[in-house]
């Protein structure tokens, strides 16, 4: 698979497209198109059912995954951390019915006892935070070709899921009462929901960083907002805008050797951006 | 407005008797919502719902809908000819026996800018089809359709943020209609909704009563149109205050101890 991949990149007319040689960067350019058109696709219903301030808490429940990871030893804490993200989405939905709070308080209590555990776990005993620098911050290039086969049955499954699901989570997101009226399971349909963004942000937090990966689930859907006038527009500018500032991000990263997470950002907050003075008038 | 008066009001219940809700019991967080609610929905008979806010007008329509568990009482349903199927606990039936409740819910907010046309919205909620993907004609020609019943043909393509009050109910009325119903609920219909939207909400209410023979129960603050519209009102406050006919009601010093208003005529003197 691999080596197809690398065969089709050689034929780029880039100075790290040589073959044989940049093999990181090429694994990076494929990580980059798979999980952006990943975060296009969830970005929509998180936009769509204002979930964005929830898939930032999600981020900083996947650290404190990765603290507890690290604690227990573990090599690769990256799937007891998928574990906690998920306890945690499932937990947030079932507490967000019970409560009589908003949304928002409840997402700030959530949020805030995830990440002072994470801190509190990673720097027991007087440990050194700054092997948890990486995470922040993320590294694209370190992506290894096992990771990136990961990440694509990982956006096969969320497409699976639109496909799907999409229909009755746009209307559970609408108006929970109409949807249910129609058979629509609406808590179900949140929490299959909230467990998709969580395993999608802690599995690609190591590559992004934990300090941007929400803007990727929040700028394309907010640029596509702009423009769009259907669900469908909706989504293809979303998917595609993703995917363009993506592969830009990396690019630029490459050139400037900043972090490649920060520069697809960048390049998003330029779309939206555009979309806002250039987008439909309403 | 209304010219026939279709469903019969004598007392007693006939056998062509829709919705019997009967001593209904709701509590919610260890509130009592309901209590002892009793009242029959006849076939092609529009009843209005009134009461104060918090009255547990929109809990007795979620509790119809079988949203929400009953602590006492029940609600059954019986078709013309057929056995009486209860409503109140969703479990006892199996989906396909239960009757068909439309339901129009008290205006959803929608966003201007929603990126939602009312033809993705209704294609999510009456298909399959995943509406993240062109919709296909066919999907297209059947929201037309039914559009056609609420005169909406025309709203098709527009952003759901782009309507305005009367034209989201009509869009609302028309899904709650697709597949017919044999009950219709309606949560504040006429709220933000203004004058000629109204009267032409209310036509269509009554035209679609005697097209499917459908029995409308609905929730309003409007008193004044009441008398044009509704077969029966029922003033609710937790329980059953008052019911008859719009100026049996109005007229009822319930009515006016609840609302501090005087409707009913006969009082000018």
């Amino acid at each position: 698979m691999m080596q197809l991949w690398y065969a089709m990149v050689d034929l780029l007319p880039f100075e790290w497209a040589q073959p044989g040689s940049m093999l990181f960067m090429k694994n990076a350019l494929l990580a980059v198109l798979v999980i952006s058109p990943l975060f296009g696709l969830l970005s929509t219903m998180v936009v769509h059912s204002r979930m964005s301030f929830f898939s930032d808490a999600l981020g900083h429940s996947a650290f404190t995954g990765m603290a507890i990871g690290a604690l227990f030893g573990l090599n690769d804490p990256t799937w007891a951390s998928v574990l906690f993200s998920v306890f945690f989405a499932v937990l947030f939905n079932v507490v967000r019915r019970r409560a009589a709070l908003t949304s928002d308080t409840v997402i700030g209590v959530f949020a805030s006892t995830a990440m002072a555990l994470g801190i509190f776990l990673s720097t027991l005993g007087g440990a050194s935070f700054t092997k948890f620098n990486r995470l922040l911050i993320g590294d694209i290039l370190s992506v290894e070709p096992g990771k990136i086969g990961i990440l694509a049955l990982i956006l096969l499954g969320v497409a699976a899921l639109w496909l799907v699901c999409f229909d009755r989570l746009m209307l559970s997101a609408v108006h929970p009462a109409l949807a249910a009226s129609r058979g629509v399971q609406v808590f179900w349909q949140e929490t299959v929901f909230s467990v998709a963004i969580a395993v999608v942000v802690t599995l690609s937090m190591t590559w992004v960083g934990l300090l941007v990966i929400n803007s990727l689930l929040v700028l394309p859907a907010a640029a596509g907002r702009n423009m769009a006038r259907s669900m469908a527009q909706y989504h293809l500018f979303s998917v595609a805008g993703a995917a363009v500032a993506g592969i830009a991000g990396l690019m630029t990263s490459y050139h400037l050797g900043s972090s490649a997470g920060a520069s697809i950002t960048l390049y998003l907050a330029l779309f939206f951006a555009l979309s806002f003075l250039f987008g439909k008038k309403s | 407005m209304r010219k026939i008066k279709h469903g019969r009001l004598a007392g007693g219940c006939s056998d062509a008797c829709c919705l019997k809700v009967k001593d209904l019991s709701v509590r919610l967080a260890g509130e009592q919502i309901l209590d002892g609610v009793s009242f029959h929905l006849h076939c092609g008979e529009i009843v209005a719902l009134i009461g104060p806010n918090g009255a547990g007008k929109s809990s007795l329509l979620r509790s119809i809908l079988g949203q929400l568990p009953c602590s006492g009482g029940s609600i059954s349903f019986s078709p013309a000819g057929g056995p009486a199927i209860r409503l109140s606990d969703p479990t006892h039936t199996f989906p396909e026996e239960r009757p068909l409740v439309g339901y129009v819910p008290q205006s959803p907010s929608f966003d201007r800018g929603d990126p939602l046309s009312v033809l993705d919205f209704f294609t999510a909620a009456t298909s399959r089809w995943p509406v993240f993907l062109p919709i296909p004609k066919r999907y297209r020609k059947r929201a037309q359709a039914c559009l056609a019943r609420v005169h909406g043909e025309d709203l098709l393509d527009k952003p759901m943020g782009a309507l305005s009050g009367g034209q989201l109910q009509r869009v609302l009325l028309a899904l709650a209609l697709e597949p017919v119903p044999h009950i219709l609920l309606l949560d504040e219909p006429l709220s933000g909704v203004d004058v000629e939207g109204e009267h032409q909400l209310l036509d269509m209410l009554d035209e679609l009563r005697t097209q499917y023979d459908l029995s409308i129960f609905l929730t309003t603050h409007d008193f004044a149109t009441l008398e044009h519209f509704a077969d029966k009102v029922v003033l609710l406050n937790k329980r059953v205050l008052c019911s008859g006919t719009p100026a049996q009601v109005l007229s009822s010093p319930e009515f006016v101890s609840t609302f501090h208003l005087r409707m009913g005529k006969g009082d000018e003197a």
